[in-house]
């Protein structure tokens, strides 16, 4: 279990909110913007995994490219190593680039097509480093032996690979120099199972050996429970639950939560049968007109009067437990947490 | 010093490692496989040479008049016959050549600098989309042949004076060729890169923190030249019609200088009797398109990585 009290914040998000907007009509007039994400807020410490969780469309992929500054966030603060990246100019932004490093869902799709695998693993290095052509080849094969790509794949296209060898040469380049950080945008989502776990153990060993840092984005719970140390759980551009990934998934606090992890499948058909699951009603609210008060209130197993009214603020219930949920407001009674316990689902 | 002799010394399992050879050469051997583009290749040379250095083996001047020989049928003195002058059609081929050649190429080029230029940047920078698309509307819908008139009206003398009766000419035609074609490609390249640059190897290379030049150069223009190899190889057949239309026109090169295209429409008024002459420049005219055609479809391929190879 990865301990958060004596380690270093390597990344700080303060209300980072990413909105897009939408412009309809002959005149492309400003009508409104999707709330992709909406005053997120988490730190991560350097050498844990976070782990982000959501269904599809609940900005986890916004908040992880708002976070490397792939998009202009609307507004909030992202400090890498202290250092402000939220409103960067571009010069220094480039400075910054080696330290935080991407590998993207779709390994077909964030290879150029058009060049070889020792030019995709290369490009970095020609971007931030002078290496002279041997010592970046040098480079790049110690990069291959490190992801487990054989040497003599370096003249080869994309297309010529399996999508999990797509997946390291992907790593590779991330990797290429020697970031701190790294935001694994649903790396396995688009892999078959098999390959899945190899990939997930050569993410692993690589943080062992060098001692990185990853945002891990899936949607995958169990893969999530694997290699994450903590888990923040995403529902309509907010992060409704932060906490340890034991304590997250032995006891679940937001009800979104509850609901989300009655969802993943029991491997024994016995009690797969007899679990008691939370299936929510309705559809998630449009992120462009998100209700008022909790997001999560239209859908809510347990909605208050005061959820339809006030937003929860996210707050430290437990040491590390961080929820956004009127159940655990100081203020709200204590009762009122019971009270709706034994409403049926 | 000696680590790294150890590491690059040939041990048996470092053997094996080919280190990254020029791309060119996997695209080279790809074009090899190609029999169109290699036979079009072929002949391309050939006219090249038959153009370029045939004048220096054939030296007959090309505008020498032996009234005599006047309207000649192929003989060895004069292998493509002669004109109503008596004029020696194969000088005249070799010299027409050189001109139509060369406009077709560089007009074709500027073609393509300007409309790879303009698709790129309006493809890859809103702002400008607007702006640009715009012009490329503009020349699109003005009619070219009013235009052309009134530039050649307005620069021919100037022209002449600064780069010679034949240099004037020729850099008119070629810069007006080249300004009223460059629309097709720019609207094509500017929707493949629209297209492409949403893609994620983009944003990949945006991670790494890659700087819009080098991504224009390294990510995008590989992947749009399949469109520029095809209207590359449709603008050189367009700027020798064109040029030839122009000449015909009186707007080209003076009457006297001999062009394909010039070759020609002189030769038209004298088909029933001497059909061979409509033939020979006819022939070099649409065998070169061909061959230039089959040499970018070659081309295209052989660029391509995922048809290399198959």
């Amino acid at each position: 279990m990865f301990d958060t009290s004596g380690a270093k914040k390597l990344v700080e998000v303060r209300d980072l909110t990413m909105h897009f907007p939408i412009r309809t009509g002959l005149l492309r007039r400003l009508t409104g913007s999707v709330k992709a994400v909406d005053g997120v807020s988490f730190d991560i410490y350097e050498g844990e995994t976070l782990g982000l969780v959501g269904e599809s469309g609940c900005g986890k992929s916004s908040c992880g490219r708002a976070i490397l500054r792939l998009y202009d966030p609307t507004a909030g603060s992202i400090r890498l190593e202290g250092e402000e990246i939220a409103h960067a100019p571009f010069d220094k932004l480039r400075r910054l680039r080696p330290k935080m490093q991407m590998v993207f869902q779709d390994p077909q799709a964030s290879l150029n097509p058009r060049m070889t695998v020792a030019g995709i693993i290369g490009e970095p290095l020609m971007e931030h480093t002078k290496l002279n052509a041997a010592k970046r080849l040098e480079r790049i094969y110690e990069l291959m032996d490190a992801v487990g790509l054989n040497r003599e794949f370096a003249n080869r296209y994309p297309h010529e690979f399996s999508g999990g060898q797509r997946q390291r040469i992907g790593i590779a380049r991330a990797l290429a120099l020697n970031p701190k950080f790294i935001v694994c945008d649903e790396p396995i989502a688009a892999l078959d199972v098999s390959i899945q776990a190899q990939v997930v153990n050569l993410l692993e060993e690589l943080q062992d050996r060098l001692g990185l840092t990853y945002l891990f984005i899936s949607h995958d719970l169990s893969m999530v429970r694997h290699i994450a140390d903590r888990v923040a759980v995403m529902y309509l551009g907010r992060v409704v639950e932060l906490a340890p990934r034991d304590a997250l998934f032995a006891d679940p606090m937001h009800p979104y939560t509850t609901a989300l992890l009655s969802a993943v499948p029991e491997p024994d058909p016995a009690s797969h049968d007899d679990a008691e699951r939370i299936i929510l009603q309705g559809d998630v609210p449009s992120p462009a007109n998100p209700p008022k008060g909790c997001n999560f209130c239209t859908r809510c197993p347990r909605v208050m009067e005061i959820c339809r009214q006030i937003d929860p603020v996210i707050r430290e219930i437990a040491p590390g437990r961080h929820v956004a949920c009127h159940l655990y407001a100081e203020d709200t009674h204590k009762t009122a947490a019971h009270a709706a316990q034994p409403t049926e689902v | 010093m000696t680590e790294t002799a150890d590491r690059t010394a040939p041990g048996p399992a470092l053997e094996a490692y080919r280190p990254p050879r020029n791309q060119w050469w996997d695209v080279w051997d790809q074009f090899k496989t190609h029999k169109g583009a290699l036979f079009g290749l072929g002949f391309f040379v050939f006219t090249l040479l038959f153009v370029f250095v045939g004048p220096l083996i054939w030296t007959l001047d090309a505008q020498y008049i032996d009234i005599r020989a006047r309207n000649a049928g192929p003989s060895l003195a004069h292998p493509m016959g002669t004109d109503q002058l008596g004029r020696d059609t194969m000088a005249r081929m070799m010299a027409g050549g050189q001109t139509s050649i060369a406009v077709g190429l560089t007009a074709m080029a500027l073609a393509l600098i300007l409309g790879t230029l303009v698709g790129v940047l309006a493809g890859y920078f809103r702002r400008l989309d607007g702006l640009l698309m715009r012009t490329a509307d503009l020349f699109l819908a003005m009619p070219l042949l009013p235009l052309l008139l009134v530039t050649i009206m307005l620069f021919r003398d100037p022209l002449r004076a600064n780069f010679g009766p034949e240099g004037g000419i020729f850099v008119l035609i070629v810069f007006m060729i080249g300004v009223t074609s460059w629309m097709q490609t720019a609207r094509v390249v500017r929707a493949d890169v629209l297209a492409l640059k949403e893609r994620e190897f983009v944003l990949a290379a945006r991670s790494i923190g890659t700087p819009s030049h080098r991504m224009i150069t390294r990510h995008l223009l590989p992947n749009v030249m399949s469109p520029i190899m095809v209207s590359a190889t449709l603008g050189i057949a367009n700027a020798i019609i064109t040029e030839s239309a122009l000449s015909f026109l009186g707007l080209g090169f003076p009457s006297d200088f001999p062009t394909w295209g010039r070759l020609l429409f002189d030769a038209t008024d004298w088909l029933t009797q001497n059909p061979e002459r409509v033939i020979w420049p006819g022939m070099a005219i649409s065998l070169t398109v061909l061959s230039v055609n089959y040499i970018g479809d070659g081309l295209r391929d052989a660029l391509d990585p995922r048809i290399r190879g198959r």
